[in-house]
């Protein structure tokens, strides 16, 4: 028994790392789709991060100054996608596939151009990076049977990135819903024609909508490349972009929802390591990479209508044309 | 170009909340509005009316700062303000209750009004004084709306009330409605009328907006009539008559007779009984209707805009399926079990020409020849072999063209760069040409200068003569009362009765409109 | 469409001409920034891609492949869908090319086992845009996200089959055995003697659907069907035109485009059904559909174009030291990003220096 609850509390404890890019690129779609814009261009951005964080901390020996500059250069991105779909009013997924093929060029062109290395960042020390924090009091917490354990296994031992994007989620909750910011970022997304005609600029507000999905990308980044792993690798975002997009959708573009989608999603992928080639009772063994699908299943399901409703902003994907 | 002074008497004794003077505003070669002077005394209605295309709207569109005029000056209570945006009017006290409701329809009816004046940064700060003004408002003014309800819980009339609120809440002074009353029943019209004149006791200057004659006769106190992106008169409405107020928006004497001859009716061709039909959400859009066409008559159907006639064609075109009830079309009956189409309807002798040219009747982006056979580009007119012909489809164009003055007669200029009432042309040239048994028409000449709807006209009653069924909605009572040999006034999707439009007027089809049974 | 006062033959001719010439002006800046040459970069990779032995073929190998899935973007975009998922199809065309292989290829002659393995390429990618395209029709299913999660389950169901119950005994590496020799398609270089490269008779298959295309949207009246669904979906309701039927055949012709590709890839290089073989070409057929304008001579110049790139970028690989083939993803990021979601960023600017030139006359509109 308390080897099952080990190796659940492990499972677990690896969703959440799993999950970190995931809730945080989730974040920013919920952001930019809320205020309007589509954004497939997560991927894009979440590379980006990525490896600017590694590139910047691998010279200048900061993380700080590295997860830092990621969020500034990712948002970057964010800017070039707002400057095509909001000023230029250009197409928002023809803009969102450029920037996810331009990022996949220009991190290996200029981790060569830097580094020499065919792509990859240098190793990074640990001291580098953002590792694990051991929180106060688990070696007292120890001997209390199961809550210890619980303690010790899943709630401390994360990366401090880990602990702020489940910081962010209540915070995106309040900003978007408690606040007049969020107010006018959600009616944007809606019918933008009454944000214009309260007198709002739809557009500086879908730009503000973008950098903060820009930033939050930027963290989901550094916590690729300078925390869960200790160098860039070309194209180590590997599809989590669209994840996030996944769970945005299946979660509704609500950010508890989403959380709990992403969650579900590196929950997947944790299992799957540990269900390969394993025989379970009854079922056989898993095929691995049907688990590894499901997001994109469910999220097929979920938007043909099958499981649930989705119910998208109601403006998104239109340029705004006064 | 010379003002038609004659009717003028501005109101300059009075103080002036609003006066514009030289505005003009060009949409690319489209001048919509031409060197506009505007006087507006503080604290009553005026009314601004026009046809539709007249320019009104981009008035007010430039007066709330939607627009920026590309010459004139304003002056709000006697000072000179420039109006850039939106902010701008809305600090300038002016308010605004747009055509198309800017109501998120998500949000309830607080976070609506709190959308641009939250009164800080985190929402609840500013929750409790909103709530509070809604209440005095309500009390006020008559307006008692439910903050938390949400808008898409509401409905019209309602909703109205709400973009009412959200105009008055931050205190406006001059409030601007554009065309309110096209969505309303003559009940909720009426309610509408007294909140106006309450709050022209209090002060407020009211802006109304409308092409309906008899709403200007109701309740303003002077009006301005626009014509073609001109002013062309101002009046004191207890000085002037809806006869004279017609001359000016459309330019010369009104033909409310068209020579039209006597009908004779044949067989029937289109039979709808106890035709129901329901909304997603609902609502009962119609509501056992019944009626014949028979072969040579025009059918109108008169009523206020909304009251299920857009959806009676869209069912009879085959574009909805029927909910209850039956239709039957030269012999084929057509009910909820029976689905048919509309290129099935088309090959049955069906023509259609659509409310809306723009969206519905028209590719804007197809050339003018391929619009020419949109419908009918599966019939040897687009070519006779497999294939389409490019050449067929020039010359059938080109004939077409000809024939009903179609200008500029180019086949292969695409439909957006024709004027509306070109455009219309080449949806009626096209639906005719098919010479349909039974012809839906819907607002024939919406948006069509005044040639062209003589045109028109003349075109539907040779068709009649021709022994077509011929079934037309249109909003204008005068258009209907004009063209139809008979005619059925809908109300809330009812058919409030048929009479013969010889033996009718504009009294008793407005007593109907509002929902009195004939 | 806004033209933005520019002349009909400067939106189509100029406009697009100088969107590229901007793109690679910032790949340009690129190159220069990371302290390399862009004019020497830019001869190594026209010479890779043209004069060297065999580069030509290589190019026009390249081409064959962005031919099909430009087409498979630009037939969508014709009924206003945006197909993210070519390189899903494309790759389900690779299974498709396999299983009809091995069922027909044993037992038929050649000149039956091609047009059939042809058509189950075309049949497989076909079969992978169609569930997209359903529920776009049918469920309301937003078509981008649909062929994006299409991409990733094809990748999943790929890697499952050939790593499983397609993979060939007793090896490790996740592919099929090689297909029968009957369904092989012959490369120029066996046939004709020219130097020796990938370039197979695939690339006719190629340029007969670029003919087909053209035939289809411009002349038969399924393709004006999809144009009139593209530009006015409610007109085209209003015409008797079955939208939702319409949408699921241009899915179904785009789809069959994509899947086309595999006849290049698996029956005319590879010879077997092996993992990854899409490599990124379906999200290439997004810029070639752009910057072609979906017209099948501007997808062919685009696709030449790319074709060129792809070939000159790995002559890149070797004379530089900086710059590799990833320059080509930048450029392809670029062409989407200037051709595509900033198409008329430059009509203003285009327009005022033809004015002032004196080319065209008379006021900015709109």
């Amino acid at each position: 028994m308390a080897d099952f609850l080990l190796q659940f509390l492990l499972a677990l404890d690896a969703s959440f790392r799993l999950a970190t890019p995931l809730i945080l690129c989730a974040m920013a779609g919920i952001f930019a789709e809320r205020s309007g814009v589509v954004d497939i261009s997560l991927e894009g951005k979440l590379l980006t991060g990525a490896f600017i964080a590694a590139a910047v901390t691998a010279m200048s020996g900061s993380p700080w100054l590295g997860l830092f500059a990621a969020m500034i250069g990712s948002m970057c991105m964010s800017l070039l996608h707002g400057f095509s779909t909001i000023t230029h009013k250009g197409d928002q997924v023809v803009s969102g596939v450029a920037i996810n093929i331009l990022a996949a060029g220009l991190t290996i062109i200029i981790g060569i151009a830097l580094f020499r290395t065919g792509g990859q960042t240098p190793l990074l020390d640990n001291a580098d990076r953002f590792r694990p924090i051991i929180l106060p009091g688990v070696e007292l917490m120890n001997n209390v049977p199961v809550i210890g354990t619980i303690y010790r296994e899943f709630i401390s031992g994360h990366s401090m990135l880990t602990y702020l994007a489940l910081a962010i989620v209540p915070l995106s909750f309040f900003i978007l819903y408690r606040t007049s910011f969020g107010l006018r970022l959600r009616a944007v997304g809606e019918l933008p024609e009454a944000v214009d005609s309260a007198g709002i600029s739809v557009y500086w507000l879908r730009y503000r909508a973008l950098m903060i999905g820009g930033l939050l990308c930027g963290i989901a980044g550094a916590y690729l490349s300078i925390s869960s792993g200790a160098n860039f690798i070309r194209d180590m975002s590997a599809g989590k972009g669209f994840i996030a997009l996944a769970a945005v959708i299946f979660g509704n573009w609500r950010p508890w929802k989403a959380l709990f989608s992403c969650l579900l999603f590196g929950f997947l992928e944790a299992a799957t390591s540990r269900l390969q080639g394993v025989d379970l009772p009854l079922i056989g063994e898993i095929p691995v990479t049907f688990m590894l699908a499901i997001p994109y299943i469910v999220t097929v399901l979920l938007l043909a209508g099958f499981i649930g409703r989705p119910s998208p902003p109601a403006a998104i994907g239109v340029p705004y044309d006064k | 170009m010379a003002k038609e002074t004659n009717t003028t008497r501005g109101p300059s004794a009075a103080r002036l909340a609003l006066e514009l003077s030289g505005v003009s505003k060009s949409f690319g070669p489209v001048q919509a509005n031409k060197d506009i002077d505007l006087s507006v005394a503080a604290g009553t209605i005026h009314g601004i009316i026009g046809e539709n295309g007249a320019g009104k709207s981009t008035l007010m569109n430039i007066l709330y700062g939607l627009h920026r005029a590309d010459s004139g000056t304003m002056k709000i209570d006697g000072s000179l303000t420039k109006i850039r945006s939106s902010a701008d009017a809305i600090t300038a006290g002016i308010g605004m209750v747009h055509q198309h409701f800017m109501l998120v329809p998500r949000f309830t009816v607080l976070e609506n009004v709190m959308l641009g004046s939250e009164g800080g940064f985190v929402l609840r700060e500013g929750r409790d004084a909103t709530i509070a003004r809604l209440a005095e408002l309500g009390e006020n003014y008559g307006l008692h709306v439910d903050p938390h309800a949400l808008i898409a819980d509401l409905n019209v009339g309602t909703r109205q009330r709400v973009e009412i609120l959200k105009a008055l809440k931050g205190g406006a002074k001059i409030l601007i409605l554009d065309e309110p009353t096209g969505v309303l029943t003559p009940q909720e019209t009426e309610q509408l009328f007294e909140i106006l004149k309450v709050l022209r006791a209090d002060g407020v200057t009211v802006l109304l907006i409308t092409h309906k004659l008899d709403e200007i006769m109701a309740i303003t106190d002077n009006v301005s009539i626009m014509r073609a992106g001109e002013m062309v008169g101002h009046c004191e409405t207890a000085k002037t008559n809806p006869q004279e107020l017609a001359e000016l928006m459309v330019g010369r004497k009104v033909l409310l007779e068209v020579d039209k001859g006597t009908s004779k009716p044949a067989d029937t061709r289109l039979s709808v009984s106890g035709l129901n039909l329901w909304s997603d959400r609902g609502h009962q859009v119609l509501n056992d209707v019944s009626f014949d066409v028979r072969a040579g008559e025009i059918f109108g159907i008169a009523g206020v805009s909304g009251n299920g006639q857009s959806e009676l064609l869209e069912v009879l075109g085959g574009m909805l399926p029927v909910g209850g009830g039956r239709i039957n079309f030269l012999g084929q009956t057509i009910d909820s079990a029976y689905k048919i189409n509309p290129a099935a309807l088309r090959g049955l002798g069906m023509g259609h020409i659509p409310e809306d040219r723009h969206e519905h009747g028209l590719v804007l982006d197809f050339e003018a020849q391929e619009n020419m056979v949109l419908g009918y580009h599966n019939t040897p007119l687009a070519g006779a072999g497999r294939l389409m012909q490019g050449r067929a489809i020039t010359a059938h164009c080109q004939a077409q063209m000809d024939t009903y003055d179609v200008r500029p007669a180019n086949p292969k200029l695409h439909a957006r760069n024709f004027s509306g009432g070109n455009q219309q042309k080449i949806v009626i040239a096209r639906e005719m040409f098919a010479d349909p048994k039974v012809l839906l028409v819907g607002q024939p000449t919406r948006g069509v200068d005044v040639g062209a709807i003589e045109f028109i006209h003349n075109q539907l009653i040779a068709l009649r003569d021709r022994g077509c069924a011929i079934v037309l909605v249109s909003v204008e009572l005068d258009e209907v009362m004009s063209l139809a040999d008979r005619i059925m006034v809908m109300n809330d999707g009812r058919n409030m009765g048929i009479v013969d439009a010889s033996k009718t007027d504009a009294n008793a089809l407005g007593l109907m409109m509002a929902g009195v049974a004939a | 469409m806004k033209s933005y006062g520019l002349p009909h033959w400067a939106e189509i001719y100029l406009l697009p001409a100088v969107n590229l010439l901007m793109a690679l002006i910032v790949c340009g800046i690129v190159i220069a920034l990371i302290g390399e040459n862009p004019i020497e970069a830019l001869v190594v990779m026209i010479k890779g891609a043209f004069v060297f032995k065999g580069s030509l073929g290589f190019t026009l190998y390249y081409t064959t492949n962005f031919i099909f899935t430009g087409l498979a973007v630009a037939t969508a975009f014709h009924a206003l869908m945006f197909n993210i998922g070519g390189e899903g199809q494309a790759y389900l065309g690779g299974l498709g090319a396999a299983l009809a292989a091995f069922l027909f290829g044993p037992h038929l002659s050649p000149v039956i086992v091609i047009p059939l393995v042809v058509a189950s390429t075309a049949a497989f990618g076909a079969l992978w845009a169609l569930i997209p395209g359903y529920l776009q029709a049918y469920r309301g299913s937003h078509i981008v996200i649909t062929t994006i999660m299409f991409n990733f389950l094809a990748a999943s169901l790929m890697v499952w089959l050939l790593a499983g119950p397609l993979m060939q005994a007793g090896q490790q590496s996740p592919q099929t055995p090689i297909l029968p020799e009957s369904a092989h398609i012959a490369k120029f270089s066996e046939v004709f003697g020219v130097a020796k490269s990938p370039l197979n008779f695939s690339f006719f298959i190629a340029l007969l659907s670029l003919v087909a295309f053209w035939v289809l949207i411009w002349k038969t009246r399924l393709g004006y069907e999809i144009r009139a669904t593209g530009k006015n979906p409610d007109a085209a309701k209003y015409a008797g035109i079955n939208v939702p039927r319409v949408i699921m055949i241009t899915m179904i012709i785009a789809g069959a485009f994509a899947g086309m590709m595999a006849t290049n890839e698996i029956m005319g290089v590879h010879n077997r059904a092996i993992l990854n073989f899409t490599n990124g070409f379906g999200f290439t057929g997004i810029a070639v559909a752009l910057m072609g304008r979906n017209h099948p001579f501007g997808i062919l110049l685009a696709a030449l174009l790319f074709g060129a790139l792809f070939q000159g970028g790995v002559e890149l690989d070797f004379e530089f030291q900086s710059i590799t083939r990833e320059m080509v993803l930048l450029i392809q990021g670029m062409v989407i990003l200037f051709s595509g979601a900033l198409a008329y960023m430059m009509a203003p600017i285009l327009a005022r220096v033809l004015r002032t030139l004196g080319v065209i006359k008379g006021e900015a509109h709109g």
